[in-house]
């Protein structure tokens, strides 16, 4: 950058972009050549002005977290979207550019490609897995959500010096590979796994129960392996809830359980939002847990992504159904989230 | 923001309350509320210390003690929220223990009011009626009616956040009164307002206190605000009960230093009963520099150590040697080294000769004085028996 070489003391700070890299010359030394000398105090006085306006600390500040939203999501799934727009080829890449220079003509020209969104809408394929998706996604977040609130319940009413070691127990799985938690649940969810085993040698069952390669261990396995994301939001609403609230009930004549249904519940559910969107989200769009533990019949829009990308290298087609996903799912969340947030901060005061 | 005066008819006015209705001087009179031998340990630590009181029907009674003197302890026993670890605690004759706070015929006004934030005003007052499963109609009227009473009648719909500080207190004590408890606990209720806020809420809780009739039990660390609204104070130090007593019993007769000293500004001098009397007692002090006559007993034992208290303002200062009374006793000297003016009192510090500085406050009746006193005089200072009250530790 210029502004490493500008001589200015202190200079290096206004010419972050602010003041063109040309007057390179020491101006300070009071002899600059007329035409750089008048043009001086002009643009220089108004930068710092703006500058002090401006403030740069904060605005690097600022700058990091749209800098790596930039990066890691935008211009990816800018990328995305260019594919999903483009038709397949045999090639490397699997795709047409956009964009093509006629050579006769001098011009640019860029060619969208709708197909790819009108065979997600024409094959019933598609559909059928983004419902059953979101269907997957929605009953798991149930799920987490009747087993992970007892949890997270506990844990926040246990004696303060439980309640990390008690923390830590939830987050202890995640160090182990998520891929290897997940194999670990054919070994229990098999024939002749630890679970069939077990109630067989209990005389409960006599024949081995199915449970492996259906729907059921899919349900298993995504409730399992999101659950934390469940507990650790509603934990932390629970535990920093006013525990004068529920004396207040209690002093009113009410009694716990109710006190738990009138206040406890209701001001939870930023915490309930959260943890299920937590879960939600990524379960809809997940792959490993169906391909392992599901049958060929579970199927979930991950999957179909996959063989897209994989087994048809048709990566445009992947690209829309990966662009739709995103349409159907994250917009109208986004926007949920907006106005849960506005009246979220309403509610605080 | 004025309360309507109560009618005459409807609560019998404070003064009444104060000097015919003492029910804690009647023997035969049943407290409505009884603390008996109440100690509180929180591990080894002794939050609330071997308490004992007794709070009659429709009384003011303020908890006053600095910070930690295990006030809040006291009250959340009454509330139910603490279980004494010895002693009992009595309301209306019924014993306490082992009844959980949504039992108790208590309310308690929180000190950081405690608002249901997901409800709106009304919501969070009737509240405590659905609980009871009053009937729908009656709920209302009652809302409403208590709404009237702290003035928030427009405010019924809002949240609590949608209201300033003074608004959400009023809303936590109507929450509060609109159950018509036997008992209303009050947890420092004014201590987030600012001075002249406080000092009108103040007169609008004793308004309120007497209209509706209702016990309450209030917890302050402000004597000042003790002082003008309580029936009877308990002045509580580190876990104990210092002194019970009515606001001016407290300030005129304190018994021990710890009272006198928290309560107003007080001159404490150090000596020893001489004679100890049915209708005085007499202490000699090398600090005061006499003798220090008494006009009440001290049912203190002769050649006892003690101390005696002498406020500000019971002492007369002058330049010439005082008229009447006898010499040497509640008669000394000192130099002035001290003057503040403070428009209609002077406060004047007076080192005796036996190098006690004693603080005098003198009302500045005239404009200009003959001979206005100033610094490094000599002066006479004086007080009337009944001025001095004898101490223990
Ligand atoms: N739950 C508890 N566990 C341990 N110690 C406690 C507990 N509650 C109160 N204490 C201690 O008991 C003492 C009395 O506390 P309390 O809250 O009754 O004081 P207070 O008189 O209300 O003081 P303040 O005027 O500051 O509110 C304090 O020293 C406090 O630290
Ligand atoms: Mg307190």
């Amino acid at each position: 950058m210029a502004a490493i070489s500008n001589p200015v003391p202190g200079g290096s700070r206004n010419s972050a972009g602010l003041v063109p890299p040309e007057p390179v010359e020491p101006v300070t030394s009071g002899q600059a050549p007329g035409g750089a000398g008048a043009a001086e105090p002009g643009p220089r006085g108004s930068g710092l002005g703006l500058l002090s306006r401006f403030r740069p600390g904060r605005g690097v500040v600022m700058a990091i977290p749209y800098g790596w939203l930039l990066l890691f999501f935008l211009i990816p799934f800018l990328i995305v979207l260019k594919i999903s727009l483009s038709e397949a080829q045999l090639a490397i890449p699997p795709f047409t550019p956009l964009t093509e220079t006629l050579a006769e003509e001098g011009r640019t020209v860029i060619t969208l490609f709708w197909d790819n969104y009108r065979r997600l809408t024409g094959d019933d394929l598609y559909i059928i897995a983004y419902l059953n998706s979101l269907w997957i996604a929605f009953v798991s977040t149930i799920f987490c959500l009747l087993i992970g609130y007892p949890v997270a319940y506990a844990i926040a009413k246990a004696d303060p010096r439980w309640r990390a070691p008690l923390l830590m127990l939830i987050i202890l799985p995640f160090w182990t590979s998520f891929l290897i938690r997940v194999y670990a649940w054919i070994g229990i969810l098999s024939d002749t796994g630890l679970l069939n085993n077990f109630l067989m040698m209990l005389g409960i069952i006599d024949s081995p129960l199915r449970i492996l390669y259906t729907p059921t261990a899919t349900y298993i396995g995504i409730t399992y392996s999101y659950l934390p994301f469940m507990i650790l939001p509603l934990y932390a609403t629970l535990e920093k809830m006013d525990n004068t609230l529920l004396e207040a009930a209690a002093d009113l004549g009410c009694p716990p359980w109710k006190a738990f249904l009138t206040i406890t519940l209701p001001l939870s559910i930023p915490g309930m939002l959260a943890g299920s969107l937590l879960v939600f989200i990524p379960a809809t769009g997940e792959f490993v847990i169906p391909e392992l533990l599901g049958g060929p019949d579970t199927l979930m829009i991950g999957r179909v992504l996959w063989s897209e990308f994989f087994n048809n290298r048709d990566w445009p087609v992947a690209s829309a159904v990966a662009i739709a996903l995103l349409l159907f799912l994250v917009v109208p969340i986004m926007l949920f989230q907006n106005v849960q947030g506005r009246q979220q901060e309403a509610g605080r005061g | 923001m004025a309360m309507p005066p109560p009618t005459a008819a409807a609560s019998p006015s404070r003064t009444a309350a104060k000097t015919t209705l003492e029910p804690w001087r009647d023997p035969q009179a049943k407290p409505y509320v009884r603390v008996e031998k109440v100690t509180k340990k929180f591990g080894d630590f002794t939050a609330v210390d071997d308490v004992s009181l007794s709070i009659y029907r429709g009384e003011f009674f303020s908890l006053l003690g600095g910070s930690g003197s295990g006030k809040t302890t006291l009250l959340r026993m009454l509330a139910g929220f603490e279980q004494p670890t010895e002693g009992r605690i009595f309301i209306d004759g019924v014993d306490m223990s082992g009844v959980p706070p949504y039992e108790r015929p208590v309310n308690m006004m929180f000190q950081s009011y405690a608002l249901f934030p997901h409800m709106t005003v009304e919501g969070n007052i009737a509240f405590g009626l659905h609980q009871d499963k009053v009937p729908k109609a009656e709920i209302q009227d009652r809302v409403r009616e208590v709404l009237e009473l702290v003035q928030l009648a427009q405010f019924g719909k809002r949240k609590p956040h949608q209201l300033s500080g003074g608004q959400r207190q009023r809303v936590a004590l109507a929450r509060a009164l609109v159950k018509r408890p036997k008992i209303l606990l009050l947890d420092e209720p004014l201590g987030a307002l600012d001075k002249k806020l406080r000092e009108q809420t103040q007169f609008e809780l004793v308004n309120i206190q007497e209209k509706v009739g209702i016990t309450f039990v209030i917890v302050t660390h402000d004597q000042e605000e003790a002082m003008t609204m309580s029936s009877r104070i308990a002045v509580m130090n580190r876990g104990y009960i210092a002194q019970v007593g009515t606001p001016t019993e407290i300030y005129e007769y304190p018994n021990n230093r710890f009272v006198a000293e928290f309560i107003g500004s007080v001159n404490t001098f150090s000596g020893r009963v001489i004679e100890s009397a049915q209708d005085h007692s007499l202490v000699r002090s090398e600090e005061a520099g006499c003798d220090l006559y008494i006009s009440h007993p001290s049912h203190i034992a002769t050649g006892t150590p003690c101390w005696v208290a002498v406020r500000p303002e019971k002492v007369t200062i002058s330049k010439d040697q005082p008229m009447g009374g006898e010499p040497g006793r509640n008669q000394t000297q000192g130099v002035v080294k001290e003057i503040a003016y403070l428009g209609d009192v002077s406060i004047y510090d007076v080192e005796l000769d036996s190098g006690k500085r004693v603080r005098v406050t003198a009302p500045n009746v005239t404009r200009r004085t003959e001979m206005p006193i100033t610094w490094e005089d000599r002066v006479h200072l004086s007080w009337r028996p009944f001025a001095g009250s004898v101490l223990t530790e």
